[in-house]
């Protein structure tokens, strides 16, 4: 018999006393810091997955004046809604978590940049402000944060966006190189993490690495919290040990008729039902910033794939040709095949299209389209033809 | 009633004049005033010393940072996959119907104005609108029903 059982796991909701893990870390090296959330194994739970540590210990080498941690609570990607749930729950822990990053690096500002949409958050997190600033006195530690707004702009989730728009400016993404930890916010030295990564930290310097490394796999170590919608009986927010295939998530989650699970939200990629099998949710197999949508078979796969490409022509920032224009051109393509104006060969050629905005475009949002498109297209190709 | 020069002077020693204070500035303007007029982002650019050209191509960047004038209660319809599945379409009906309006456009008393969005982070709880900066979640055509004849109340 296979293995179904997803482990549950409960490290980002549990009540944590912050006062006693900063008590820890302020006694520490900065560096034995960074070697601590190194050795973790942590990956960033934003979407890329850079290991945290390395992160940390990169901007912690910086010589600079001045240096920022900001914690990315932004989440726009659709499907995913676990950092609001994070910063309306334990939001002393996120605070905590840019406390423990700021000791690491050397740096005295933190800003919180919120998604609008998440405004309403507002009073709760600086009541917990409030608070936190009292414990940093307590341990005069010289760190404040503030929060920033957004104002419904997805690509400001993107780093070198966000750190345009807290400048002031349109949430235009930057070219990379220079890396955020050489050159972000105000083109110094910036660690920008998401919102359940600082969450982690803390768990980490609390429980020590070794407690985290043991969950998970090789490379995808630890847990993660999953936001999970879409036909299932199950909707809702879930920690869960990594290294699971979809089909012992659908097995959990799932209605009984569970064709294919989008992972990773329109950036992400469609995972059908014959591939449930082998596919791991993780770094080795099909990584996600936690975004979880089941399809049963009541629904078209076409209507999927053009809402997304939808909501990507909307957020594409237009900065750049293969992006601005790509966006527009596979939805205008699908739409055409669709109404049988152009034949299921065209296709064929949406995707070459889809490979180039994968190479050209200058940052994530045009890189990813390609990954819902060809994964929706090559798995269900009948349903976006007829 | 205070001037627009007014509030973007006051908003501006709150905030301060640095290019950095812009967003927060243009967003409490949006949230006193529900729209950033022609004339208000003039005034901002003057005030922070920075071309008008700027403070457009900001003002115009920002889905919520609203440019043509809306009513005092903004609707946001979220119309991404999960609330697309989960009836989305009955809720944007009823919203419609109620108020005799479309997305885009605004009720002639200036009261409501309707407008889709992208997702808002409630998908467990689909559909999902917001009015100005709450939530309201797992909707359905009475639900949204009960929840606007509140509104229209006040
Ligand atoms: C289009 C786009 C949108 C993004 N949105 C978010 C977001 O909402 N939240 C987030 O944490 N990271 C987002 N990211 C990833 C960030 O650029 C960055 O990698 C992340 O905040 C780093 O934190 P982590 O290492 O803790 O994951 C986005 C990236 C792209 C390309
Ligand atoms: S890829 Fe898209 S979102 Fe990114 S910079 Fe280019 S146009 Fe903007
Ligand atoms: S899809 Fe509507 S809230 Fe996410």
């Amino acid at each position: 018999m296979k293995n179904t059982h997803v482990k549950r796991v409960d490290l980002i909701f549990e009540r944590t006393e912050c006062k006693e893990v900063f008590a820890k870390v302020i006694t520490m090296k900065p560096d034995d810091i960074c070697q601590e959330i190194l050795e973790s194994g942590l990956k960033g739970r934003g979407g890329a997955g850079f290991p945290t540590g390395l992160k940390w210990r990169f901007t912690a080498l910086e010589e600079s004046d001045e240096k920022y941690v900001i914690c990315n609570a932004d989440e726009g990607e659709p499907g995913t809604f676990k950092d609001r749930q994070i910063l309306d729950e334990v939001p002393e822990k996120v605070f905590c978590g840019m406390a423990i990053a700021s000791r690491a690096i050397g740096a005295r500002t933190g800003i919180v940049y919120l998604r609008g949409e998440y405004k309403f958050l507002l009073p709760k997190l600086n009541k917990a402000l409030d608070e936190f600033h009292k414990l940093m006195k307590e341990f005069k530690h010289d760190f404040e944060v503030r929060i920033r707004l957004g104002s419904g702009a997805y690509i400001c989730g993107e780093e070198s966006a966000l750190f345009e728009s807290i400048e002031g400016k349109r949430g235009e993404p930057r070219n990379k190189p220079p890396y955020p930890t050489t050159s972000g916010l105000f083109s110094k030295p910036t660690l920008i993490n998401n919102v359940e990564t600082l969450d982690y930290c803390v768990m980490i310097m609390k429980y020590g690495a070794q407690h985290f490394q043991e969950l998970g796999t090789k490379d995808s170590r630890g847990s993660k919290v999953f936001s999970v919608s879409g036909d299932t009986p199950r909707a809702g927010i879930y920690e869960l040990e990594l290294g699971m295939t979809v089909a012992q998530f659908v097995a959990e989650f799932g209605d009984g008729d569970t064709k294919a699970v989008q992972v990773g939200g329109a950036s992400g990629f469609c995972v059908p039902r014959k591939r449930f099998d082998e596919t791991i949710i993780g770094f080795e197999g099909v990584p996600t910033g936690g975004s979880m949508k089941l399809f049963n078979s009541s629904r078209s796969m076409y209507n999927v794939l053009h809402n997304y490409l939808e909501f990507f022509t909307e957020e594409s920032c237009g900065q750049c040709t293969p992006c601005r224009v790509g966006c527009q051109q596979l939805l205008k393509g699908v739409e055409a095949v669709k109404k049988g104006e152009k034949t299921s060969k065209y296709l064929d050629e949406l995707l070459k299209l889809s490979r180039t905005m994968k190479i050209a475009s200058k940052c994530g949002l045009g890189q990813s389209v390609g990954n819902a498109f060809s994964s929706i297209v090559e798995n269900f190709k009948e349903e976006i033809i007829y | 009633m205070e001037t627009v020069q007014d509030l973007v002077h006051v908003l501006a020693d709150k905030h301060g004049r640095t290019r950095e204070s812009l967003l927060p500035i243009l967003q409490d303007i949006v949230e006193e005033r529900r729209y950033l007029s022609k004339e208000v982002m003039v005034d901002v650019a003057r005030e922070l010393d920075i071309s008008a050209a700027d403070v457009f191509g900001v003002a115009t960047f920002y889905t919520f940072l609203d440019t043509v004038e809306r009513g005092k209660y903004v609707i946001r319809v979220c119309k991404t996959i999960s609330c697309s599945m989960k009836g989305k379409g009955d809720v944007l009906a009823t919203i419609e119907e109620m108020l005799k309006i479309k997305p885009g456009e605004t009720t002639p008393d200036k009261k409501f104005s309707l407008l889709e969005t992208n997702c808002i982070g409630w998908c467990h709880k689909a559909p999902a609108i917001l009015i100005n900066d709450t939530p309201y979640t797992e909707l359905t055509p009475e639900k949204v029903t009960e929840i606007l004849r509140e509104y229209i109340k006040k």
